[in-house]
C-alpha cells in the first residue's frame, strides 16, 4: 500500500546525506555525541527523545526511540510516563493560550 | 496460564535440527565467521578450561517464554548416576576451578547436593543456577541454607524489578515467589557485603531487544530493588537472548525473528570476541555429551570432529584447544557489550 511512511525507510536515513554529505556528517557527529552519556544518562536521555518523538509525532522517532528505551533499561511503566509528559505539555501548551484568548477577549469586550 | 514446552506442545522446533535449519535459513548480511575474520581474529579455539558447565537435566518447575533449554514440569530427562559420576571424575582429577551447575532447576536432580558436596570437597568453586521459585517449594525450602553451608555462589535470573515484566517471561506468580526467595537467601548472608556469600541476578531482555548497559542497570537495580523491597545482591548480569528453543519460538510467532538477527548482526562487536565464554568453558549435556556451550547444546552442535564427544573420553589437553562449533546464533554472544553466562564481557 502507497503510504507517506514507510517503516523500512527508516534504515534509509543516510540516503538524505547523498546529496550533502558534508553537511550529514556534520549533523552525525553532533547527533552521536548528544546522545552519550554527560550529565544525563544514556537511559535518560533516550526517554527524552521518546518524549519529544510523540511530541513531534514522528512514526520513525517513536520506533527508533522506543526500541533505545527498552535497551537502556527503562520499563514500559517509565516509557508510558514519559509519553504523558509529552502529551501534557502539548495540551498544557495548548490550553496556556487560553490566557491569550481571554486577553483578547477582554480587550473586545465591554 | 501454565506454559507448555515446545515438545509437550508438539512444536516443530522441539527438533534441534528444524532449529538450526530456521537460523541457517535466514538471509543474513554475513556468517559469524566472516564476522570474526573480518574484525582480525582467526576463527575461534579454546584458550583454557576454567569452567566446567553441566546441565543436570531439563526438568523444571518453570516454563518461562525465553528458556533455551525447553525446560519445563513435563520433561524427563535427567542426567543420570554414570554421568553424574563421570563429570565429578573428570572435575576432582583436573584442576578446573569452577564446577557451574545449571539445568531446567538443577535443585530437582536428586543427587544435586551430593553433586555440590563433592565439588566443594575437592575444593572447587560451585555455581548454582537457580530460578529462585524452586526454594519456595516445600520439600526443596532449605536449599538456600545448603548451599550457604558449601559456600555455593547463586545466579539466580530475575528479569525485572518489576513484577508484570517478570511475570510476562517467567509466569503468573513468579515475581513475588521470587522476591521471596531473594530475602530469604538476604536472611542468610547471601548478597550482603562481606559474608562472602555471593548472590548475583540475571536479566534478559522481555522481548526483541537488546539488554542494556549491565554497569548502568546494575545501579538502577540495586537502588530500585533494595527501595522496594529491602532486597541486596552483589552483581547484575545481563544476558542476551538468543534464538533458540522457545525464544526462536517467539521470535518466529510475533514477527521478529529477521530483525531481532539483524540487531545482532549490527551490533557486533569485535571486542567481545577474546573474552567469549566458549573459549574457556566446557558444557555437558544431561546424557554426558560434550558442546561448546549450553547453546550450541540445545541445538545439538556437538564439539567438532576429532575432539572428545562426551565426558567419559574428555582430556583437558584436547578441550582446551578446540576449534569452537559456530552458527548465526553466535552473534548474541557478541552484540554490544557481549554476552556470557557471566553477563557482558566488555
Amino acid at each position: 500500500m502507497d503510504t507517506y511512511y514507510h517503516p523500512k525507510d527508516l534504515a534509509r536515513f543516510s540516503d538524505v546525506g547523498k546529496e550533502a554529505p558534508e553537511l550529514w556528517q556534520k549533523f552525525n557527529e553532533w547527533y552521536n555525541a548528544v546522545f552519550k552519556e554527560g550529565a544525563l544518562s544514556e537511559r535518560e536521555k533516550a526517554l527524552i527523545a521518546l518524549a519529544v518523538a510523540h511530541a513531534v509525532q514522528c512514526p520513525y522517532c517513536i520506533d527508533a526511540y522506543s526500541t533505545a528505551s527498552l535497551e537502556k533499561g527503562s520499563t514500559p511503566e517509565q516509557m508510558t510516563e514519559a509519553v504523558h509528559v509529552a502529551a501534557a505539555i502539548r495540551g498544557g501548551a495548548s490550553l496556556v493560550h487560553g490566557v491569550q484568548m481571554r486577553n483578547h477577549v477582554d480587550k473586545l469586550s465591554m | 496460564m501454565a506454559l507448555l514446552t515446545l515438545l509437550n506442545s508438539r512444536n516443530p522446533l522441539a527438533d534441534a535440527a528444524a532449529q538450526r535449519a530456521t537460523l541457517e535459513a535466514l538471509p543474513l548480511a554475513r556468517t559469524f565467521d566472516e564476522a570474526v575474520g573480518a574484525a582480525g581474529h582467526d576463527p575461534l579455539r579454546a584458550t583454557s578450561l576454567s569452567v566446567l558447565q553441566i546441565n543436570v537435566g531439563k526438568r523444571c518447575n518453570q516454563a518461562c517464554h525465553h528458556c533455551h533449554v525447553d525446560a519445563g514440569p513435563d520433561r524427563t530427562e535427567v542426567m543420570p548416576d554414570d554421568v553424574v559420576d563421570a563429570c565429578l571424575d573428570f572435575l576432582e582429577t583436573t584442576e578446573i576451578p569452577t564446577l557451574d551447575i545449571t539445568g531446567g532447576a538443577p535443585e530437582l536432580h536428586p543427587r544435586f547436593r551430593d553433586i555440590v558436596r563433592r565439588a566443594r570437597a575437592a575444593g572447587r568453586h560451585v555455581i548454582d543456577r537457580c530460578n529462585l521459585t524452586i526454594t519456595r517449594l516445600p520439600n526443596y525450602a532449605d536449599i538456600p541454607a545448603f548451599l550457604a553451608a558449601h559456600q555455593v555462589e547463586v545466579i539466580a535470573s530475575l528479569p525485572s524489578f518489576a513484577a508484570r515484566q517478570t511475570d510476562a517471561q517467567r509466569g503468573e506468580g513468579v515475581f513475588d515467589s521470587s522476591i521471596a526467595a531473594l530475602q530469604r537467601f538476604n536472611e542468610l548472608g547471601y548478597g550482603v557485603e562481606g559474608s562472602g556469600l555471593l548472590l548475583n541476578l540475571v536479566t534478559n531482555p522481555v522481548g526483541a531487544f537488546l539488554p542494556a548497559s549491565q554497569r548502568a542497570l546494575e545501579a538502577d537495580w540495586k537502588r530500585e530493588i533494595r527501595r522496594r523491597h529491602g532486597i541486596v545482591f552483589n552483581r547484575l548480569y545481563t544476558i542476551t537472548n538468543m534464538p533458540i528453543s522457545r525464544y526462536l519460538q517467539f521470535l518466529l510467532e510475533s514477527g521478529n525473528l529477521n530483525g531481532y538477527m539483524e540487531r545482532l548482526l549490527a551490533a557486533f562487536n569485535p571486542a567481545t570476541v577474546d573474552g567469549l565464554m566458549c573459549r574457556s568453558m566446557t558444557s555437558v549435556g544431561w546424557d554426558g555429551r560434550l558442546y561448546d556451550c549450553d547453546f550450541n547444546q540445545m541445538i545439538d552442535l556437538g564439539l567438532e570432529a576429532g575432539a572428545p564427544r562426551t565426558i567419559f573420553d574428555a582430556t583437558t589437553a584436547q578441550l582446551a584447544s578446540r576449534r569452537i562449533v559456530v552458527g548465526p546464533h553466535c552473534f548474541g554472544c557478541t552484540a554490544g557489550a557481549g554476552s556470557s553466562c557471566g553477563g557482558a564481557t566488555v
